[in-house]
């Protein structure tokens, strides 16, 4: 058995079911779309009377505000797929035909895991980097914001790997719960419901629980700047982000050599 | 590397759900050339079997070896042992050659094979569709090409005729002779008795999990169904009474002039009735079917039929 076949097999599997085109072809849409109305409600705003707390984030975490809008939506259809390229395994039994190939497993989950990061990685690279340039563009009158300023492009390629991660995040998730609904639903909550319900609760402990949430750290590395309320450095907050994610894969194979299929 | 590489072997195999033991001490083996039938009523454990020898299901107790090692210590295994499980292993949205590809390819099995086990089960028109699309016989067809890909010399088939219509049946039937006699190991599971009898030339049965027989079909049915000979006579009185005397038992079927011997054999009813010079219209030794035996074999061991749920 070997890897190349491993990866091509998984390759084959991830293209050829509908579900990985309208995942990828939403995130795209959603994430450009939003990013691209916000810029352009700011930029036709910017002259009007009353507070504009962008503008200062603008000039201090320009990424946040670039990448907020569709980040936030259109990263739930990374989520979505993450956790359907596995989950939809056991629920039509594909599974089985996949075990009965690679009987030891693991070989199969890390050449999905790796198939689908790459995957991941090369649709958000080209996502995050047509949002950059169309927001700048569209601010450009406003505000000046390049990729050679400080954070700048660590913030863009801290995008990239954010989205990267999560995706494998949604698919360790997906391949624990094995039900589509429950672990689409789990991975939602985690990285919608759960980090503004933490940040509810008032003191300096609720506020270390939420900063190591896994994708309130992650998404530190797609800041420019360190915010006054964060408790992780970006590189830190990301590394967090990645130990909950192997975590959660390690435990994905382990239950998935353990379970019956 | 003793053994041959088509020997299935299952010793003390044991799976348990919950409380339920749904395989318990099972051994058996199954050998090359041959189509052997296992055989059980429905819930007897037959596909956990299955599930157990593929590495599907992790048993609670024993091992099941193909060729002397446990299915997930063979590399390729498709090109070992083909599996035709019976719950679906398809992805509806997936075409037919897609997931033939994929399959293909985590064995480095040239794709060229895809096309050619298309071709075998007659799927080739419909392989760039949707499997979601398939008819039950389809999506069996389907199964039984992927089992094929890796042209094995094992054979795991779970109900294959399921969904088949005549046609579709008397074709597996026929494969998988044509199978046993390329020298390969046919392991076909059913619950259909009279499909086996034809098909089959060993038989394992299990009832509840356990073993209840391991013999060739033939003598299967001559251990487990006492012979009986039908006689059609006109002097059935005479002939009655002979038979009694020599410690046979007679049954009258309701037909006129007919009655069914147990306990003599058909060529000592012959001697009896010319001893006497009585006329034998029909002397007929009766061949219990592979469906009476199983059903007295099986009696106590019918899931369904449970009486004493604890």
């Amino acid at each position: 058995m070997s890897t190349a076949g491993l990866v091509t097999s998984e390759w084959t599997k991830i293209r050829s079911v509908r579900s990985t085109l309208w995942s990828l072809l939403a995130f795209v849409v959603v994430a450009i779309g939003f990013s691209t109305l916000v810029a352009s409600v700011i930029s036709n705003n910017w002259d009007n009377p009353g507070r504009h707390p962008e503008h200062a984030t603008l000039l201090t975490d320009p990424t946040s505000v670039i990448f907020g809008a569709g980040f936030g939506i259109g990263q739930l259809a990374i989520c979505v797929l993450g956790v359907i390229v596995i989950s939809s395994e056991y629920s039509t039994g594909a599974i089985r035909s996949s075990l009965l190939a690679v009987p030891r497993r693991i070989p199969m989950l890390a050449a999905k895991a790796g198939v689908f990061a790459v995957l991941d990685a090369v649709v958000s690279a080209i996502t995050v980097f047509a949002v950059f340039f169309i927001s700048t563009a569209i601010l450009r009158s406003h505000v000046s914001v390049t990729l050679s300023q400080p954070g700048v492009t660590r913030a863009v390629l801290g995008g990239i790997l954010y989205l990267t991660v999560l995706g494998l995040f949604a698919l360790a998730v997906g391949g624990l719960i094995r039900h589509t609904a429950g672990a689409i639903a789990t991975v939602i909550a985690l990285v919608l419901v759960v980090p503004p319900l933490i940040s509810l609760i008032p003191g300096t402990i609720a506020n270390h629980i939420h900063g190591y949430l896994p994708t309130v750290a992650g998404q530190l590395v797609a800041q420019t700047s360190q915010q006054p309320a964060d408790v992780l450095s970006p590189w830190q907050g990301f590394g967090v982000f990645c130990l909950w994610t192997a975590v959660l894969l390690a435990a994905c194979g382990w239950l998935l050599l353990r379970r019956d299929a | 590397m003793a053994e041959a590489p088509g020997l299935i072997e299952a010793r003390e195999l044991t799976k348990r759900f919950g409380d339920k033991v749904a395989v318990d001490h099972l051994s058996f083996t199954v050998e090359p050339g041959k189509v052997t039938g296992f055989l059980g009523p429905n819930g007897a454990g037959k596909s956990t079997t299955m599930r157990l020898i593929t590495g599907l299901d992790r048993p609670d107790g024993g091992t099941a070896t193909i060729g002397g090692l446990a299915y997930a210590q063979l590399s390729k295994p498709l090109t070992r042992v083909g599996a035709l499980l019976e719950a679906r292993g398809l992805h509806p949205g997936r075409s037919a050659r897609n997931h033939l590809l994929f399959l293909a390819q985590t064995q480095d099995i040239r794709a060229s094979r895809v096309d050619e086990v298309l071709d075998l089960v007659g799927l080739s028109e419909v392989a760039n569709k949707r499997a979601g699309g398939f008819s039950l016989g389809m999506t069996q067809r389907l199964g039984i090409a992927a089992a094929m890909l890796g042209d094995p010399p094992v054979l795991l088939l779970d109900e294959p005729g399921n969904g088949l219509d005549p046609e579709g049946i008397r074709w597996v039937r026929t494969f998988m002779r044509q199978l046993a006699g390329e020298g390969r190991t046919v392991f076909v599971s059913s619950h259909l008795m009279s499909e086996m009898a034809v098909t089959a030339d060993h038989l394992v049965v299990i009832g509840r999990g356990k073993l209840i027989a391991d013999s060739s079909t033939e003598e299967f049915i001559e251990r487990s169904s006492e012979r009986s000979v039908l006689v059609r006579s006109p002097d059935l009185g005479r002939l009655r009474e002979l038979i009694a005397d020599e410690g046979g038992v007679v049954k009258t079927t309701g037909e006129d002039g007919v009655m069914v011997v147990t306990g003599l054999p058909a060529p000592r009813i012959g001697e009896l009735a010319a001893g006497a010079s009585l006329v034998l219209h029909e002397l007929t030794p009766q061949l219990p079917s592979l469906e009476e035996a199983f059903m007295e074999l099986t009696a106590d061991s019918v899931e369904y039929g449970e009486k004493s749920r604890s």
